[in-house]
């Protein structure tokens, strides 16, 4: 069992690690430079470009918009590799042998996926570092009043929900694609249905997920 | 001895299985034979226990599966080898795993124990030097091989093979059908094969079952298979046409000989 969950974690979460650093990082910068543009009035302290960028990576951009990139990568992978297994006759040949398929497929990745929260976190610190290196170097703020835009209003509770929904759309991410993968029917062709049906899904489940934890504890 | 009697297995509303009663002998490489469809595969599954035949029982040397306790279940679990159609080795595993893994999870041996069982019976179906190949760098003899191995692994006294030819060379599945024969005399196993392979039934017939549309349609072996006049059979073993060219020019030498005979008796 301890093989397969560091099996999982390789696969899942150090196997995303890349396109998500890329993904925050320059994203990051968008938002910064966006911000910037769009502060015409010259009363609005250039902080504010920090503050932004800080509140829209923290609050959604990290938790939501990354968890969908990776209801693409880890989830599509996770429906493919559990449905090859079931159309290739693998999960009876597990189930002959006395094994809880469900259990043996699904358990690891739920363990792998209580790291997620680790690459949020690198996504967090990627997304404004992003945007700090694109407001500094485009010329658009001073690194010291990007410094003190981002301690600006700090609300730790803030954090706390974001990582509270991370954790809640990892498990999202490594139980729905397993589903589609488990219960699927067919060959190789429906293999690949399964994981587009799987990434729409688990999209609009964490989507309306995302709205209504929100809701709860933001409003 | 496997005695299956009256199962009935229906996926929704279609009913796959229309009440089949058979028995399966032990030490004998006893086959279903059918069109694609017709049910085989489904068969199978419902002796592994895979599929839950609605009417019916299964029963193993006497033990009725559908009697059977947790435990007794778990325990005829292990008594049961399967062969799959495209042979279902774990693609994460390499082959010394594969053949293995029944053994981590049904036993408590020793990791140097079970690496002695596995290198034995990959002898024994002539599998050397790729104990840690990976599936997908194997032919599909070689993977139908560590699928046997994995199935006879831990001394089954049951084993069920669908299909083991299916996607193999002529000379291959020959070489295949005769391990599975061999193995099954040698062990003493009730062994029950899939196949739609004529060249299987002729071969390693020792008793045939033929499904039609859910139907046992003809019992026999595979010398009465060639004499039989039933329709169905005469249909699916002469379904090729160069057997049926062999079975019209077998028919004219008979109506030959028949005639001479007639000529002789003048
Ligand atoms: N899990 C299933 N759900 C619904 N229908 C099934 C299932 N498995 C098999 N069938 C149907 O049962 C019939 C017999 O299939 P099968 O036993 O696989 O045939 P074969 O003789 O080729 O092995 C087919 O019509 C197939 O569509
Ligand atoms: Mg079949």
């Amino acid at each position: 069992m301890k093989q397969l969950i560091l099996k999982e974690i390789d696969d899942l979460i150090i196997g995303s690690l890349g396109i998500v650093a890329f993904i925050s990082f320059f994203i990051g910068g968008v938002v910064a430079i966006q911000t910037a543009l769009n502060l015409t009035n010259p009363l609005i302290p250039k902080s504010l470009i920090a503050f932004a960028t800080r509140q829209s990576v923290i609050l959604e951009f990290a938790p939501t918009f990354i968890s969908i990139i990776m209801a693409g990568r880890a989830g599509s992978y996770i429906t493919s590799s559990i449905g090859t297994m079931r159309v290739t006759e693998q999960i009876d040949a597990l189930e002959v042998m006395g094994v809880n398929a469900i259990n043996y497929l699904v358990f690891p990745k739920i363990v792998a996926f209580t790291l997620y929260p680790f690459v949020i976190a690198i996504s967090m610190f990627l997304g404004i570092l992003g945007g700090w290196l694109a407001g500094v170097y485009g010329g658009f703020v001073g690194s010291d009043q990007f410094i003190t835009g981002i301690q600006t209003d700090f609300i730790p509770f803030h954090v706390f929900y974001a990582f509270l929904k991370t954790f809640i759309f990892g498990m999202l991410l490594a139980t729905i694609p397993s589903f589609h993968g488990f219960y699927m029917k067919g060959g190789a062709l429906e293999v690949g249905k399964a994981s587009t049906t799987s990434f729409v899904w688990t999209s609009v489940v964490i989507i309306t997920v995302n709205y209504i934890i929100t809701q709860l504890l933001l409003s | 001895m496997i005695e299956i009697k009256d199962i009935e297995k229906s996926f929704g509303d279609t009913k796959v299985l229309k009440g089949i009663s058979a028995t399966f002998e032990t030490g004998k490489t006893n086959l279903i034979i059918g069109r694609s469809g017709s049910g085989k595969t489904v068969m199978l599954k419902s002796l592994l226990g895979i599929h839950t035949p609605e009417v019916g029982t299964i029963s193993f040397d006497g033990r009725i599966y559908s009697e059977l306790s947790k435990d007794e279940k778990r325990k005829l679990r292990t008594e049961i080898g399967m062969v799959f159609q495209g042979s279902a080795l774990f693609d994460s595993m390499n082959v010394e795993e594969n053949v293995g893994f029944p053994l981590k999870m049904f036993t408590d041996k020793k990791s140097r124990v079970i690496k002695e069982r596995v290198n034995e019976v990959l002898d024994r179906v002539n599998l050397k030097d790729a104990n840690h190949k990976f599936p997908n760098e194997l032919s599909g003899g070689m993977q139908k091989r560590v699928a046997i191995a994995r199935a006879i692994v831990n001394n089954p006294k049951y084993l069920f093979c669908d299909e083991p030819n299916s996607g193999l060379d002529p000379e291959t599945s020959i070489l295949i059908d005769e391990l599975i024969q061999e193995i099954t005399r040698e062990y003493d196993i009730t062994t029950v094969i899939n196949t739609h392979d004529m060249n299987s039934v002729l071969q390693i017939g020792e008793k045939i079952i033929f499904l039609k549309n859910g139907i046992k349609e003809w019992e026999g072996n595979n010398e009465q298979i060639l004499e039989t006049r039933n329709k169905s059979i005469v249909e699916f073993v002469y379904s090729s046409d160069l057997f049926k060219k062999v079975r019209e020019s077998l028919l004219e030498e008979d109506d030959e000989e028949r005639s001479n005979d007639l000529h002789l008796n003048k």
